[in-house]
C-alpha cells in the first residue's frame, strides 16, 4: 500500500516532553501527604496526641493529687467523683494514671532517644568501615546479647542507683541499643556499595557528609520503625522494673507500677488493673500504627 | 564527527593490579584472592575516547573504579596529568577528584533518592566550595540546561524521572566540577536502545564542546565502536588487544577479539545470513584461580604448549595495534 507524503505532518507537541505536571513538593510535604492518607496511622497519631494531652494537661483539670491519701475512700469503684476509682490508700486512680503516664511516656521517649543515638553511632561506624572493625564490633554486641537482659538491667540499676527517673531512662537506653545498632549496621553495609554513595565519594565527599547526607537518610525507614517499636517495649520494661521494686518508687507512679499494684487485688477490684493495662495497650497499638505509617510515608518507593 | 586528538597523554596506567581478598577466618587465615585486574597498562590521550570492552566479570569496571581511587590499587601506577594518583591523599586527592569524574551504570541506583536533583547536581559545588547561594543556583540551572532539562526540575526527586533523564542528571553531576577526564562505567547498558543513542550523542557533543577525555567502559561492541577512538579488549583482568577502533574491527588479531567481534549482528539480512560466529568453548575461568600463562588458553582453539608456560606480552603489530598472543 502506498501512502501519499502529504497525508503526514510532523508530530511536534506543543508541550515540551520534559515538562512535569505534578507540583513540586519537598520530601517532608510528600511524607506528610502520604501519612495523612493512612487511616490507621492517623488514628494512632490522634490517640497518641490525646494521651499526651491527657497526661500532661489533665492534672490541671481535676481536683485530686496523685499522692494525697484519703483513707476514708479506699478502693472506690469508678464514679463521677473518681472516674477510674481509687486505690488502697484512697488516691484517685485517674490522677495517678495521668502522672504515671507522664513518667511512662517520658521514659519511653527519652530511653529510645538514648538507644537511637547509641545504636546509630555504633552501627554506623561498624557498617561504614566494615571488614575487621565491623567483625569485632559485632562480636562485642553478640557477647552483650548473650548476657541475660534482666541480669544486666538489675546490675546496672544497682550500680547507677535505683529509683530515679533519669537513671531508669539511662539504663533502658543503654540496654536496648544493640538491636538498633545491628539494624543500622546492616542498612549502612548495604547502602555504602550503592552507586550514589560511590558517586559522592568520587566527588570527594568526606565521611561526615557520606553519613549525614547519603547513608543515614536512606536508612531512616528502618530506624524510625525500630524506634517506634522500641518505645512500647521500653515502657514495658519500666513496668517490669517497677513491678519487681527497682523501678519507680512510691509515691511516684508509672503505668507499670499502677498495673503491678492493681494485680494484687484482681478478684476484688479488677478495675484497678484494667485502667493502667488499657493505657499501656492503647499506647502500644498507637505507636505501632504510627511507626508503620511513618515507614510507608518516608519510603518513596512505596509511593502510589 | 571527528574530534581532534592531541598527542598529549592525560592518563597513563602502568601495570595496574587489583586483587580482592575474599572470605577467610576472623584472623585472616585461609584467605582467597580474586584476581580482578592483573597488570593492565595503557595511555589515554587528551580529548580522545578510549573504549574498554570485555565480557561480564573481566575486571573492566574494577579497573575504572581503581583508576578513580574508589578502590585502592594492589600495585601499579596511575599517572594523571603528571601526578601519581595512587600516592595522592588529603587535598591532593580532593583536587584530583575535581579533574576526574565518573558516570555510573545504573541510573536507578546512582542518584540518592533522598536528595533533590538540584542538591545532587550541586553536591560537587558544595564539596569543592565552587559556588554558594545564588551563584550555586545559577550554576545548577546552567548544568541542567546543558543536559537538556529545565531549571524547574531542580526541586524534583530522582524517582520522578525516567531512566534516560536520570542518566543525564548523573552526567550533570559529573560535569559540575569541570572535570578533564570522565570514566563512563557502562553508562548506556541499563537504558533503552532509543535512549542509548541520545546519551551517546550527548556525550560526544559534550566532548567536543568541553574538550573532555573519556574512558568508556562497555560490553556493547557496536556502541563502543561508534564512540571510541581506540579500543582495549580485556579478558580476565588483562588487556589482550588494543588498537584504533576502525583497525580493531577491520583487522582483529587476538583469537578472543575475533570471537567477540564475530558475535556482532550485521544490520543487513543478506550479509547476516552468511555471518560465521566463532563460538568459544567453555566458560570464563574463575578469577580466584586463573590458569597459568595466557588466561585465554583454556578456551582458545589454537592453544599450544607455550601458552600454558608463559604470559604473553603485548606485541606491537604496527599502526598503534598491540595484541597479547604467542601465535602472532
Amino acid at each position: 500500500m502506498k501512502m501519499a507524503q502529504d497525508l503526514f505532518e510532523p508530530a511536534i507537541s506543543q508541550i515540551s516532553a520534559e515538562h512535569i505536571n505534578r507540583p513540586s513538593t519537598t520530601m517532608m510535604q510528600d511524607a506528610w501527604r502520604r501519612f495523612k492518607q493512612n487511616k490507621l496511622a492517623m488514628a494512632g497519631l490522634i490517640t497518641l496526641g490525646s494521651l499526651i494531652l491527657f497526661t500532661f494537661m489533665g492534672p490541671y483539670f481535676i481536683d485530686f493529687n496523685y499522692m494525697d491519701n484519703d483513707l476514708m475512700n479506699q478502693h472506690l469503684k469508678p464514679s463521677w467523683t473518681h472516674p477510674f476509682g481509687t486505690d488502697a490508700l484512697g488516691r484517685d486512680t485517674m490522677a495517678r494514671l495521668m502522672y504515671g503516664g507522664r513518667v511512662s511516656l517520658a521514659i519511653g521517649f527519652v530511653s529510645v532517644l538514648i538507644n537511637l543515638s547509641m545504636g546509630v553511632f555504633y552501627g554506623g561506624i561498624s557498617g561504614y568501615f566494615g571488614g575487621r572493625i565491623d567483625n569485632l564490633m559485632m562480636r562485642i554486641i553478640d557477647i552483650i546479647y548473650s548476657v541475660p537482659e534482666l541480669l544486666y538491667v538489675i546490675l546496672l540499676m544497682v550500680v547507677i542507683g535505683k529509683g530515679g527517673l533519669l537513671n531508669i531512662m539511662i539504663v533502658l537506653g543503654i540496654v536496648n541499643w544493640m538491636g538498633m545498632a545491628r539494624i543500622v549496621r546492616g542498612q549502612i553495609l548495604a547502602l555504602r556499595e550503592q552507586e550514589y554513595v560511590l558517586a559522592a565519594r568520587t566527588l570527594g565527599a568526606n565521611t561526615r557528609r557520606l553519613m549525614l547526607k547519603h547513608l543515614i537518610p536512606n536508612a531512616l525507614g528502618p530506624i524510625i520503625i525500630t524506634s517506634a517499636l522500641a518505645i512500647p517495649s521500653a515502657i514495658f520494661m519500666e513496668a517490669f522494673l517497677s513491678f519487681i521494686g527497682i523501678g519507680i518508687q512510691p509515691p511516684f507512679a508509672s503505668w507499670g507500677s499502677l498495673a503491678a499494684e492493681g494485680r494484687l487485688n484482681i478478684p476484688s477490684y479488677p478495675y484497678a488493673l484494667f485502667f493502667p493495662a488499657a493505657a499501656i495497650a492503647i499506647t502500644m497499638l498507637a505507636f505501632n500504627f504510627v511507626g508503620d505509617g511513618l515507614r510507608d510515608a518516608f519510603d518513596p518507593k512505596m509511593r502510589k | 564527527m571527528e574530534v581532534e586528538v592531541k598527542e598529549e597523554v592525560i592518563l597513563e596506567v602502568k601495570d595496574l593490579v587489583k586483587h580482592f581478598p575474599m572470605g577467610g577466618g576472623f584472623f585472616g587465615q585461609n584467605q582467597q584472592v580474586v584476581h580482578a585486574v592483573n597488570g593492565i597498562s595503557f595511555k589515554v590521550k587528551k580529548g580522545e575516547t578510549l573504549g574498554i570492552v570485555g565480557e561480564s566479570g573481566c575486571g573492566k569496571s574494577t579497573a575504572g573504579r581503581t583508576i578513580i581511587r574508589l578502590y585502592e590499587p594492589t600495585s601499579g601506577q596511575i599517572i594523571f596529568e603528571g601526578q601519581d594518583v595512587t600516592k595522592s591523599a588529603g587535598n591532593d586527592l580532593l583536587n584530583l577528584r575535581r579533574k576526574m569524574q565518573m558516570i555510573f551504570q545504573d541510573p536507578y541506583a546512582s542518584l540518592n533518592p533522598r536528595m533533590t536533583v538540584g542538591d545532587i547536581v550541586g553536591e560537587g559545588l558544595d564539596i569543592h566550595k565552587l559556588a554558594s547561594g545564588q551563584a550555586r543556583t545559577d550554576r545548577i540551572y546552567e548544568l541542567l540546561e546543558v543536559i537538556g532539562m529545565n531549571p524547574e526540575h531542580a526541586n524534583r526527586f530522582p524517582h520522578e524521572f525516567s531512566g534516560g533523564q536520570r542518566q543525564r542528571i548523573g552526567i550533570a553531576r559529573a560535569l559540575s566540577v569541570n572535570p578533564r577526564l570522565i570514566i563512563c562505567d557502562e553508562p548506556i547498558s541499563a537504558l533503552d536502545v532509543s535512549i542509548q543513542a541520545q546519551i551517546v550523542n550527548m556525550l560526544e557533543e559534550l566532548q567536543e564542546k568541553m574538550g573532555l577525555t573519556y574512558l568508556f567502559i562497555a560490553h556493547d561492541l557496536s556502541m563502543v565502536k561508534h564512540i571510541s577512538h581506540r579500543i582495549a579488549v580485556m579478558y580476565l583482568g588483562r588487556i589482550v588487544e588494543l588498537a584504533d577502533s576502525f583497525e580493531l574491527y577491520k583487522n582483529p588479531q587476538h583469537p578472543y577479539t575475533k570471537a567477540l567481534l564475530s558475535a556482532i549482528p550485521i544490520p543487513d539480512p543478506r550479509v547476516e545470513a552468511t555471518r560465521k560466529r566463532i563460538v568459544v568453548q567453555g566458560t570464563v575461568p574463575s578469577p580466584i584461580n586463573p590458569p597459568s600463562g595466557c588466561y585465554f588458553r583454556t578456551r582458545c582453539p589454537h592453544a599450544k604448549a607455550v601458552c600454558a608456560e608463559q604470559v604473553p606480552s603485548l606485541k606491537d603489530l604496527g599502526a598503534n595495534h598491540v595484541a597479547a598472543c604467542h601465535l602472532l
